[in-house]
């Protein structure tokens, strides 16, 4: 029974001790580590698009259409791509918000919370939001030329609704769910039908719509590969919806890949534009959920 | 409205089976295992091999979550475990940045950044050239791309582990790592799967940032440092000449395809582990 | 130490004996907590106001006092579980012994944690077997050895009398069993890995009343062997088991003392009130 004694005086920490000690500082070390290299990253990103496109960004960019020769490095800007842009995430914007309130209110207030429906429909919205954007543009693409249709802004609006569809959705819903549903009985015990009742639930979830909206939104704007397929593209404002119209992304990605300096130079240039309006998006959203959602019941 | 949430579930199957319907023409020509395996891709001969752009995408995607798993696992261990506000203030807007960028800017980045690095940092230690424009670039663009999203998912799991799980494992004297790897890195095992394989779904779909740093040559990469040709690139690339021959745009639709039954059955196990999960 | 040996031995139903194990560091005359000047706020709200009171060992001591009081906070303060809440600041002393546990570096906190055993309110099992459960705490201080880490475990279960009830299945999770099981699990759990003292925050509330007197019996059993901190919310608990009591009412120390004396001739008036119903 000699470890009595041993034990009896006061021990060094034991070798496992030292060990797990190591082990958290190498943990703690990784995880620094990890945090710093994320922010080195985002960081990179946001100096390099702003560096490069603030040396090759000109007022006459953002204002005026190209010009002859725009893709051999004559003057001219891509107003064509910003307001192309703006045609169609607006457009789809309005759009998908009339198909996808109502889903979300007979998500939520039609049907029952264990619902087999909700269930199956949450499931598939949040499936169809994971699709990734060139499939909806190539399925876009058979189905355009199933119905004689050719590339064109209505084409591109067509797309990128179906592609915000399930962000609206799902981002509403994930909102509206933790709506208390003891509000909608005592709404209903008020004796208010259901149709006003949604009133109730919409004030509830105005916010939840506003962020929905600025997230589809930025999603849409950033899109490529589905209006490669379905808007085509074009030097000039669109003036009805059977013509191509040019998007931004399409734009950056198409003067990117031209060989002269100048025209990759108008590429950063608009690439800081859409990093720009992009940012502003992400901001408004944060500000949105910070300052309205205090309002609400929780 | 019961009508128009219908219709959206129908969606999905009306997807499928128009995609389908466009790419029956080669399957019925050439089986789906010779179109999967075979590697020579000469559309104007009627060569369809897919296993140049099978594989390219299997490469960058496999890449990307390497890169990207034990970042995003470490930064949400960190945010939830160990961070206080001041930290968290800084991380998530960044997160946020990262997430909100559209892909295309991630191409611009790619090609000003990663890829001249690549070519001049770092393939020269092991290979004697390389454009940059590699598999390598790509899959690095695309790990920062799903960064956003894995941590977000972690995060959300990781703060679902109950207050009281942790303080147990503490007072019997666990350590704080030992605490967020025996006790909340476990608990949430099946979660941590789910959303890896909701990233490999979403990096298996990403079109225009891989396809501005991959380098598009239809070959099987032999080293990261080769050029590689995904699918979404394959697609993209082509759509312009795909309807010159019909078996062309019945080969493309067939990528599109694929591209869509193995991201929707992904998109269905991680979806329901993840319902499950929110559940209890 | 021969104290120690004897209790192990009381302690144990079966006829082989229990050695203490050396990785463990026992005192040899059993130590007191003592609470000193101590103060706790959250976010700039006092939590806590100027507690000092020496608990005692080898008693049972019930902290009672209406709920919001900061009955759990004082709890989760004396092995510092408080540090995990956002905004937390404390000033003033809590020592085991003679070693300080708010001030004390990392590592010997591990070690004091270990010394304080946590029966939370909800049973946590950890997300592992029973087995491993139990076993859990020994092997991070890096007690080894299956035939070692055998003989603990069935020697806790027994302890708690959950031996006979799950030694057939002692790997499969712990979740499955039930609550009242899992309670005791988690008492044999922090018993494992020789704590002196033990910390149970209402630890029978969600129990039903046949598994609450089980590890109610339990405690009263205990208390020759650990000393036993207890926050209580029914007051009939706190007369059936407690030695000695602590009053605390919105953060401050009200009255402490023997049970009996408390109970039947509390001296200030807000005790009165309570222990009437009057305030609750």
């Amino acid at each position: 029974m000699s470890w009595w004694l041993s034990l009896s005086k006061p021990r060094l920490k034991s070798k496992k001790m030292k060990k797990s000690i190591v082990k958290e500082q190498f943990a703690r070390l990784l995880m620094y580590l990890s945090i710093v290299i994320v922010l080195i990253l985002v960081a990179s990103i946001i100096w390099t698009i702003f560096s490069r496109g603030a040396k090759c960004l000109t007022w006459e960019m953002v204002t005026s259409l190209p010009g002859g020769g725009f893709y051999i490095g004559k003057e001219g800007g891509f107003l064509n791509a910003i307001v192309g842009s703006l045609y169609i995430v607006l457009a789809s914007t309005a759009i998908g918000l009339i198909i996808s309130v109502p889903v979300v209110f007979f998500l939520n207030v039609y049907l029952k919370t264990k619902s087999k429906l909700a269930y199956v429909a949450r499931l598939a919205f949040d499936v169809l939001f994971g699709i990734p954007s060139i499939v909806y543009g190539a399925f876009a693409f058979t189905l355009m030329i199933y119905f004689g249709l050719r590339t064109s802004l209505l084409g591109g609006i067509l797309v990128e609704t179906l592609l915000i569809i399930p962000i609206l959705i799902r981002s509403m819903d994930e909102v509206a769910k933790n709506f208390p549903r003891e509000l909608l009985e005592a709404s209903y015990s008020l004796g208010a039908t259901r149709w006003e009742t949604m009133g109730v639930v919409m004030r509830q979830i105005a916010p939840g719509i506003a962020t929905a909206t600025l997230l589809s939104v930025g999603r849409s704007i950033g899109d490529a590969a589905g209006v490669m397929f379905t808007a085509g593209f074009s030097d000039t404002i669109p003036t009805s919806l059977s013509q191509q119209v040019a998007t931004l992304p399409l734009s950056i990605f198409f003067q990117l890949s031209a060989p002269q300096i100048e025209v990759q130079n108008r590429a950063y240039a608009a690439a800081l534009v859409l990093t720009i309006i992009v940012l502003i998006i992400s901001l408004l959203g944060r500000f949105i959920t910070n300052r309205f959602s205090k309002h609400n019941l929780r | 409205m019961r009508t128009v949430t219908v219709v959206a579930l129908l969606f999905v199957l009306v997807m499928g089976w128009g995609l389908y319907q466009k790419s029956a023409p080669i399957l019925g020509e050439i089986p789906l295992w010779n179109l999967l395996t075979d590697s020579t891709w000469q559309p104007f001969k009627n060569q369809f091999g897919f296993l140049p752009f099978v594989m390219g995408t299997i490469w960058v995607t496999i890449i990307a979550i390497v890169i990207s798993l034990p970042l995003s696992l470490f930064t949400a261990i960190f945010l939830t475990e160990y961070s206080r506000r001041c930290v968290k203030k800084i991380v998530y807007p960044a997160l946020d940045i990262l997430a909100s960028l559209p892909s295309v800017i991630y191409g611009v980045w790619g090609t000003l950044v990663i890829v001249p690095w690549i070519s001049d940092k770092l393939a020269p230690h092991f290979v004697d050239f390389s454009a940059g424009y590699t598999t390598l670039a790509a899959g690095i663009v695309l790990s920062i791309m799903v960064l956003p999203l894995l941590v977000s998912l972690f995060v959300e799991l990781f703060s679902s582990v109950s207050v009281d799980l942790r303080d147990t494992a503490y007072a019997l004297g666990s350590t704080r790592w030992q605490t967020a790897q025996k006790v909340v890195m476990r608990k949430s095992l099946p979660g941590i799967f789910a959303s890896v394989v909701l990233a490999v779904s979403r990096a298996l779909g990403e079109t225009i940032a891989v396809l501005m740093v991959c380098g598009n040559l239809p070959q099987v990469p032999q080293s990261v440092f080769d050029a590689c040709y995904p699918l979404p690139a394959l697609i993209a690339n082509n759509y312009g000449e795909m309807l010159s021959l019909p078996m062309y745009e019945s080969a493309l639709m067939f990528a599109a395809l694929l591209l869509f039954v193995v991201v929707l059955l992904f998109n269905l196990v991680s979806r329901i582990i993840l319902r499950k999960i929110e559940e209890n | 130490m021969k104290r120690f040996l004897l209790r192990r031995f009381l302690a144990n139903d079966s006829n082989e004996p229990f050695v203490p194990n050396e990785k463990f560091q026992h005192p040899e005359v059993a130590s007191e907590l003592v609470v000193d000047h101590f103060n706790l706020s959250i976010d700039g709200s006092p939590i806590l106001k100027d507690v000092s009171v020496t608990i005692p060992a080898n008693k049972i001591t019930c902290i009672i006092g209406p709920s919001g009081c900061g009955k759990s906070t004082l709890l989760k303060s004396l092995n510092r579980l408080s540090d995990s809440i956002e905004g937390v600041k404390t000033s003033g002393d809590i020592r085991l012994g003679d070693t300080s546990i708010v001030n004390c570096s990392d590592s010997d906190l591990v070690e004091l944690r270990r010394r304080i055993g946590l029966v939370p309110q909800r049973p946590t099992p950890l997300p592992m077997s029973i087995f491993g459960n139990i076993a859990y705490g020994c092997k991070i201080h890096g007690v080894g050895g299956r035939r070692q880490l055998r003989r603990i475990v069935r020697h806790y279960l027994k302890v708690v009398g959950l031996w006979d009830e799950v030694k057939d299945r002692l790997h499969s999770p712990a979740v499955k069993l039930s609550i009242g099981q899992q309670q005791r699990l988690c008492l044999a759990r922090s018993l494992a890995v020789e704590p002196e003292f033990i910390l149970a925050d209402e630890a029978t509330s969600a129990l039903d009343p046949v598994s609450s007197k089980i590890v109610e019996d339990l405690f009263v059993k205990l208390k020759e062997q650990y000393s036993i901190v207890m926050v209580t919310h029914t007051l009939r608990q706190a007369l059936r088991i407690a030695d000695y009591v602590i009053f605390i009412y919105m953060g401050e120390v009200i009255e402490v003392g023997d049970a009996q004396q408390v109970f039947k001739n509390p001296q200030h008036e807000l005790t009165q009130k309570y222990l009437s119903g009057a305030i609750s």
